[in-house]
């Protein structure tokens, strides 16, 4: 049997459902992106993880009726994830608005029935991933308050069409004790490659550590940090209210922000030249190279990224940056030749995209 | 007076049998009862498995709270700490004492400080179970041997049943 092609129309996702990409937001040179996302779980129904197949699907069938009084979500865009093939599934989840588990992407855990997602514009509605609903807004850039504005206001407007499990005492009630309370979970995707450079990383994360919050890669829980680019997010959700916990995200993460510039300073004081001839090889390779690994692109995109920050390239966006870091993942890439890929046939296609892009986007570079 | 067959336990079911004409008396606690798979209500069952039902409902439940399964989904704390997630909402009152350690030891408090929330007027009853959630859970307890939850929700099935007829 051949591998089922890639059939996901993706002009069918309000804004591609990747406005949050467009580097419109503050310091998003560093910051990629700001996600918060509230778990929620309907009461009268057992957890995803135990209800039987007819639990989980009633319970969908009872949000999706409730979205026509949820203005946040109107005109949103509905996708069952079991009727998509593994490559479409792959694609939601490379622009971060499925997890890993709703997409079913784990060979050990396939896609569940009942798992969908509700995507509207800037906030998604996951349902049937761990918790019954997951609601999740992404920003561009640096900016946890006005992404808690979207995901508060559909929270709120959810809450009134849907009875959500809560405990006067624990608060949202969760599958795993960890989101329980608030149920918050506050991220930002930020380039920190000056401190990885100046081997500062180490003592950075120890620290925000200490500050009670925690990192992941790039796509959060359980992914590997590449190209330096990394997920800090609070590690508890409970004894704090929303605001306490993004506080303390934005207070860290300025902080951050401040020693990943400083360690650029040092870098270019102390290795000036050095480092502009690392950068520039980066942007040589990814210009010329016939085949790419993600790894590989993403360590030359890290280093393409310090440089544009640095302004020792100028003429491309941080746009551009940021479309080359989703868009050059292998399940875009099997969109974009129309068939599933092959590892090898995925580097190739990829070193062309990037190719591509760069002289269609980059033709200024000097 | 001591159960005929374990001659442990006070005897609480009293069986009279009558096998080729011969009366005989049986006096058993609950468990043997149970094991026995003996049925003490005058109430015939009609689900297949009644009888199974029935008999283990007899048992005693076990007092400490690591065996006690959740009334709504039979989940019970050792299933939590084999799988890292409770089954459902209503498990967070059955382990309470437990989780509200645990939940300190994770976040540093277990007071939730944050918004509060009111479940909406239109809901404030929890939604009337149907027969289709009463069955997914009754299927679900037998799945994972959680007699007395099973037992208490095939009795609410024949109700539900009952009134719809």
């Amino acid at each position: 049997m051949s591998a089922p092609r890639p059939g996901l129309d993706l002009s069918l996702l309000p804004d591609g459902g990747v406005r949050w990409l467009d580097a419109s937001g503050p310091n998003s040179d560093v910051v990629i992106s700001t996600r918060i996302r509230l778990a929620r779980n309907v009461s009268g129904y057992a957890f995803t993880g135990r209800a039987r197949e007819g639990e989980r699907l009633r319970m969908l069938a009872q949000v999706r009726d409730a979205l026509t009084g949820v203005p946040s979500l109107s005109g949103s865009l509905l996708l069952r994830l079991e009727d998509l093939p593994v490559v479409d599934r792959q694609l939601l989840h490379e622009r971060h608005l499925v997890s890993k588990e709703l997409a079913g992407l784990d060979p050990q855990h396939p896609v569940r029935s009942g798992a969908a997602v509700f995507l509207g514009e800037s906030v998604g509605l996951l349902v049937n991933e761990e918790d019954h609903l997951r609601l999740q807004a992404l920003r561009s850039g640096f900016a946890v308050s006005q992404a808690f504005e979207g995901v508060n206001r559909l929270d709120r407007e959810l809450g009134v069409q849907v009875p959500y499990a809560f405990h006067r005492e624990f608060g949202f009630l969760t599958a795993c004790p960890t989101n329980a309370g608030t149920g918050l979970r506050a991220s930002v995707l930020i380039h920190l490659p000056g401190l990885v450079l100046t081997k500062e990383i180490g003592k950075v994360l120890a620290g925000l550590q200490q500050m009670g919050l925690t990192y992941r890669g790039l796509y959060g829980e359980g992914s590997e940090v590449v190209g330096n680019f990394f997920q800090l997010s609070n590690q508890t959700t409970l004894g704090r209210s929303e605001e306490e916990l993004q506080d303390l995200l934005v207070r860290v993460v300025r902080h951050v922000i401040e020693r990943e510039e400083e360690a650029r300073r040092v870098l270019v004081r102390d290795a000036g030249y050095i480092i502009e001839d690392k950068l520039w090889r980066a942007y040589g390779t990814l210009r010329y190279a016939r085949s790419l690994s993600f790894d590989e692109a993403m360590n030359y995109l890290s280093g393409v990224r310090l440089a544009v920050g640095l302004k020792l390239i100028t003429g491309l966006s941080v746009y551009t940056l940021n479309k080359l870091l989703i868009f050059a993942q292998s399940a875009h890439l099997a969109h974009l030749e129309g068939r599933v890929l092959t590892d090898s046939e995925a580097n190739l296609a990829r070193a062309k995209y990037v190719r591509q892009v760069l002289v269609s986007e980059g033709g200024g570079v000097e | 007076m001591l159960c005929d067959n374990c001659k442990e336990r006070d005897a609480v079911v009293h069986l009279t049998r009558i096998v080729d004409n011969a009366v005989s008396q049986l006096h058993l606690c609950e468990k043997c009862a149970a094991a026995k798979g003996v049925e003490t209500t005058l109430s015939v069952p009609q689900h297949p498995l009644g009888d199974i039902l029935q008999a283990v409902q007899q048992q005693a439940a076990t007092t400490s709270e690591d065996a006690a399964a959740c009334t709504f989904c039979g989940a019970t704390a050792r299933d939590f700490r084999a799988s890292g997630r409770l089954g459902c909402p209503h498990c967070y009152d059955a382990m309470e004492r437990s989780l509200r350690e645990l939940l300190r030891r994770l976040h540093g408090s277990s007071r939730h400080v944050g918004q509060r929330y009111e479940t909406p007027v239109t809901h404030v009853v929890d939604k009337p179970d149907t027969l289709h959630d009463l069955r997914d859970r009754l299927r679900r307890a037998i799945e994972n041997e959680q007699f007395e939850v099973a037992a208490e929700l095939r009795d609410r099935i024949r109700t539900l049943e009952t009134e719809t007829v």
